[in-house]
């Protein structure tokens, strides 16, 4: 293990779900060709915009929210050291455990011993990012434990085989008729006159799993938030079934990523207000635990908390893009984003996709790892105007961008883009040379003469066309133009 | 160096690093409500965000409790669990707990209790293991949830209720029945949790 701080440690390789196995363009192309999913997609990201706009409508106070949330958590990376000390004092005082994870091999382990040391071979598991950015599942089934899975959404993933592809919603990509299969095929003893009715599918969902809750001795959660003061702990859920895992077992894990912690218990005046209504769309969500350590004859006797690092503190070095790690996993900017409404999620490779994905993941693991993903984004700017704490995700993709070029400058043979721009660069930096090149795309109009736009080019331009019309060049530059119209003038 | 040391170091060394400038926290959102607690206008706003919800709310004078509570049960027949603390008569046949096991609570049909705090804005009941409300198990396990609300317990907005509650206490928040919106972004209600909520206003 190295100890020398000068530089970032990103979140490791071959563990956990932060790196896609192929770039993001191909995997979108995939994506885009299944008409199914599309449609899903489609229709579950327009219902969920409009829930949000109708709620966040109601509260004249929202921008001022954003910006009280947004500072807030500027203020807290800035002495997030203090903070994690404060957040371990006070749930020590209260019973708990705490443990530090360098890394998602370091926090699979912790909680792998944990579990075994209890002598259980089967936990119960609220849905949690964290959980899954660190594979804890795959690596608790290596070593013999049953990890189940109990929001609805991850039960449809897990049973399915599948992945997730969304971060509130992670089973986004299916319809009903496709989970009524998936149910039909993987829950033992379900009633095989299952309808596709959502009632119907979340009551089968309700008897599968009511009783695991009643006899698991072991939950697993993530945590929304860590309150520093009081060391408080809460999870912010819908089903209930977080409240059972949070509740019925004996030993309580929790993972929660060192970003996660909020100096103070009123904090939480602004982020119950922002999340629910940014994520479900809803006034607040049915259900919201919150815990401090262990409270004699009330829950878990036994809890574990655990602050995961796994690239956090490489994010936190850059001055621009540590405000990625404000994000709290509402999963707005996803819902408003043309590219992940038409990619979805799987496209982006890691389990944070969408507009955040595409700004956190490259941080976690390096932006070598994962350097499609700035790419994938119009820049149009939506999910800036959704976030509900402003994390300015445009600008950060750009940055991003801007460190990937920087990254294979030194390359020993140029990417063709670095070609391309140098040519461009000794085109533009002197005027008749411009002039020149101008008048020289004249050629091109002999392209795309019927539709007044040429959608197919040779090589290498054809990787712009393959996926974008390029304008039919003018019959006259501007400079002819300029010249012919205010001729003599200056 | 400890996973915890090394945390800790890498933290400060990427704070040193980027010198964040510190912040003042705007706190120009409102922390107050438009109506004091217990107001009418209050009362009739959680009615309205607890029937959004598909909440069952029915209204009791002070004096008439037990009452509202007896007919709220009586849809729902079965066993009837109570916390220990329940107010004397609220629930006369009522079971108070006795740490029961999750198995043996699931055999309970419903169950009553008090809370801690309302929130109007947000359809919020806050729960915080008081003696009139009991751990936390107890009102998830069984399948009816009769809490009782009384006026001077509920405030306008957010801010309130946070400012309301002690953060150290187990605390459960509530707004409306357990729900899902997991298949196709359609709210269902009744999933883990209890499947029915039923709200007695006393005002």
């Amino acid at each position: 293990m190295s100890t020398d701080l000068g530089m970032p440690v990103v979140a490791p390789a071959g563990v956990g779900h932060l790196r896609g196995d192929r770039s993001f363009p191909a995997a979108a192309r995939a994506a885009l060709g299944d008409t199914q999913l599309r449609r899903n997609l489609g229709h579950a990201t327009t219902v969920i915009r409009n829930k949000r706009a109708a709620v966040v409508a109601e509260l004249d106070d929202w921008e001022a929210l954003r910006r009280a949330g947004e500072a807030i958590k500027t203020a807290t990376m800035g002495r997030l050291d203090e903070h994690l000390e404060r957040l371990e004092e006070q749930v020590t005082a209260r019973g708990g455990v705490v443990h530090w994870a360098r890394d998602a091999n370091e926090a699979n382990r912790i909680v792998t011993d944990l579990v075994r040391a209890t002598g259980q071979t089967e936990v119960v598991k609220v849905k949690s990012m964290a959980t899954q950015e660190i594979g804890l599942n795959e690596a608790l089934e290596a070593a013999g434990i049953e990890p189940k899975e109990t929001d609805l959404a991850e039960l449809i993933v897990q049973l399915g085989g599948d992945l997730p592809s969304h971060i509130l919603v992670p089973a986004i990509h299916r319809n009903r008729a496709e989970i009524r299969e998936i149910f039909l095929r993987e829950m033992p003893g379900v009633d095989p006159e299952l309808t596709a009715e959502p009632r119907r599918l979340a009551m089968a969902a309700r008897t599968h799993l009511r009783e695991r809750f009643l006899r698991a001795k072991v939950g697993i959660s993530g945590a929304n938030f860590g309150i520093a003061e009081t060391g408080t702990l809460l999870v912010v859920e819908s089903e209930g079934n977080g409240r059972m895992c949070l509740t019925l077992p004996e030993t309580l894990i929790t993972v929660m990523g060192i970003e996660k912690v909020l100096p103070t218990w009123s904090d939480l005046e602004v982020f119950l207000q922002l999340l629910p209504r940014s994520s479900t769309g809803e006034r607040m969500n049915p259900y919201t635990s919150a815990w401090t350590g262990v409270t004699p004859d009330d829950g878990p006797q036994a809890f574990h908390l655990v602050l995961l690092d796994n690239g956090r503190t490489a994010a936190l070095t850059d001055p621009v893009g540590r405000s990625a790690l404000h994000c709290i996993r509402c999963s707005a900017c996803l819902n408003v984003c043309p590219v992940y409404e038409r990619a979805g999620g799987h496209a982006y490779g890691s389990v944070y996709p969408g507009p955040i994905g595409a700004v956190l993941s490259p941080q976690l693991t390096g932006v070598e790892d994962n350097a499609s993903l700035p790419y994938a984004s119009s820049l149009c700017g939506a999910c800036f105007d959704a976030c509900p704490v402003r994390i300015d995700i445009p600008s950060l993709l750009v940055q991003l961008r801007a460190a990937h070029v920087d990254a294979n400058r030194g390359r020993r043979v140029p990417t063709p883009e670095a070609l391309g721009m140098a040519a461009a660069a000794w085109v533009m930096a002197d005027p008749r040379r411009f002039a020149n090149a101008e008048k020289a795309t004249r050629a091109g109009r002999l392209l795309g003469r019927a539709a007044g736009r040429i959608t197919t080019l040779p090589p290498p331009l054809s990787r712009w066309t393959a996926s974008r019309d390029a304008p039919r060049p003018p019959a006259e530059t501007f400079r002819e133009w300029w010249a012919r119209e205010r001729g003599g003038r200056s | 160096m400890s996973a915890r040391e090394e945390v800790l170091a890498r933290i400060r060394a990427a704070n040193a690093a980027a010198r964040p400038t510190a912040v003042e926290v705007p706190r120009d959102y409102h922390r107050t409500g438009a109506h004091p607690p217990g107001a009418p206008e209050l009362v009739e706003l959680l009615r309205d965000r607890l029937v959004d919800y598909r909440a069952t709310v029915l209204d009791a004078a002070p004096d008439g409790i037990p009452a509202v509570v007896a007919r709220a049960l009586a849809e729902h027949p079965g066993l009837v669990l109570v916390p220990s603390g329940l107010p004397d008569g609220w629930c006369p046949d009522g079971v108070p707990d006795r740490a029961f096991s999750p198995a043996e609570l699931d055999r309970f049909a419903a169950v009553v209790t008090g809370c801690a705090a309302a929130c109007a804005e947000t359809g919020t009941i806050a729960l915080d293991g008081s003696p009139d409300q009991g751990r936390r198990a107890l009102t998830l396990v069984p399948d009816v949830h009769v809490c009782v609300v009384r006026a001077e317990q509920v405030v306008h907005s957010v801010p309130e209720l946070i400012a309301a509650l002690t953060p150290d206490r187990p605390t459960t928040f509530i707004s409306g029945p357990s729900a899902t919106s997991d298949i196709e972004l359609e709210r269902v209600e009744g999933v883990h949790g209890p499947r029915t909520l039923i709200v007695v206003l006393v005002h």
